[in-house]
């Protein structure tokens, strides 16, 4: 039975599953909480748990989505791309904001980390979080950081600034769509943009360029930090 | 076949941007320099966006889903979530919102110096324009 398992099919049906699954959830719920990754996370954890599935056998099929990341990740290009007039006409408020947000994030994130007295492989997980999943990863993996904890903590982060984005806009007083837009791509990647695209055209064009303008950024930053 | 030849450009890509990440005196991840490259050959008009526009749709649009295997590890990894899980919340809601006030006000401080010089970008009727623009992307 365990040799079933571990075949690679397994892992990459039980990952489409366990998506679709999110996916319905949220079209369902329609709240950022319910997010089908975390959905599909939880519900593959509990099958794999429930069944005494061990994870190396999951991850046979898993190694094959894996194999999608960098990819996906290449072609936030395109996404950019598709973007290339806002970009020349309006780069230096886009790379001031995402200089800005990015140092502030890594910032704060070792700060508080100091502060509670977290070990240097979970600060290492932590300091890439505001950034898009793959560049994050990629940042955090070859200088010892611990993978899913930086999956986590970036997803969180997503989803926590997409919920709180309208109440921070009205807080701050941010009446430019412009600099809402990158706020929220700045600290919250790609589910925050997501609510980006619901405030409007310019906030969600704007939250999709800091994407990949704040990827780059932090992963120099960390090249000379870490 | 007009898929596989876009899985083909973008496969290729990413192994040019290992070829790259191998050849550099330093570290810098290969998924961010096969960006750059995707990018730049891009702008310099060696790929059009036809060549791979339904294949990174499909990556974009599915970009989640990519990441599953990699947060289901989190089982291997419990008793560290369990260890830190308050300071790890208060971390994350901390930095969030200090990332979207210093990116939001140095937008707007940057905007109000254009404006000031004159030949600068963000007053109301040039968002408007923006907004226009973007329709037609």
């Amino acid at each position: 039975m365990s040799e079933l398992f571990s075949s690679p099919y397994f892992g990459v049906a039980l990952s489409v599953a366990a998506f679709g699954i999110g996916v319905k959830l949220q079209q369902k719920l329609k709240t950022p909480v319910c997010n089908p990754l975390i959905a599909a996370i939880v519900l593959i954890a509990g099958v794999l748990l429930i069944f005494k599935i061990p994870y190396e056998a999951y991850n046979a099929g898993g190694e094959i989505i894996n194999m999608f990341l960098a990819p996906a990740t290449s072609c936030l290009a395109v996404a950019i791309y598709a973007k290339i007039k806002i970009l020349k006409q309006y780069w230096l408020p886009i790379l001031v904001g995402c200089t800005m947000g990015s140092a502030a994030s890594m910032l704060s994130v070792y700060g508080l980390c100091r502060l509670f007295g977290l070990d240097e492989s979970l600060t290492v997980s932590l300091l890439p979080k505001s950034v898009t999943t793959p560049v994050a990863v990629s940042i955090a993996e070859p200088a010892g950081g611990v993978v899913p904890i930086t999956v986590v903590a970036v997803i969180g982060t997503g989803i926590l600034g997409s919920m709180i984005a309208p109440l921070l806009i009205r807080i701050f007083k941010v009446t430019e769509p412009m600099a809402a837009g990158l706020a929220i791509g700045a600290s919250s990647h790609a589910v925050g943009t997501s609510k980006a695209v619901e405030l409007g055209e310019v906030e969600g064009a704007m939250s999709g360029l800091a994407i990949g303008v704040c990827g780059i950024i932090t992963v120099l930053i960390s090249m000379v930090v870490l | 076949m007009k898929i596989i030849k876009q899985i083909g450009i973008i496969f290729a890509v990413c192994w040019l941007s290992q070829v790259v990440e191998q050849a550099l005196p330093f570290a810098f991840p290969a998924s961010v320099i096969g960006m750059v490259l995707l990018f730049a050959c891009l702008v310099t008009g060696l790929l059009r966006i036809e060549h791979i526009q339904e294949k990174a749709d499909f990556l974009l649009g599915n970009m989640a889903f990519f990441f599953i295997p990699a947060g289901v590890s989190i089982i291997n990894y419990f008793d560290v979530l369990k260890s830190a899980a308050a300071q790890l919340v208060v971390i994350c809601v901390v930095s969030t919102i200090v990332t979207f006030a210093v990116t939001a006000w140095s937008v707007k401080l940057t905007l109000r110096l254009m404006n000031a010089r004159g030949g600068g970008a963000g007053g109301p009727e040039q968002k408007g324009r923006m907004g226009g623009k973007e329709k037609g992307l």
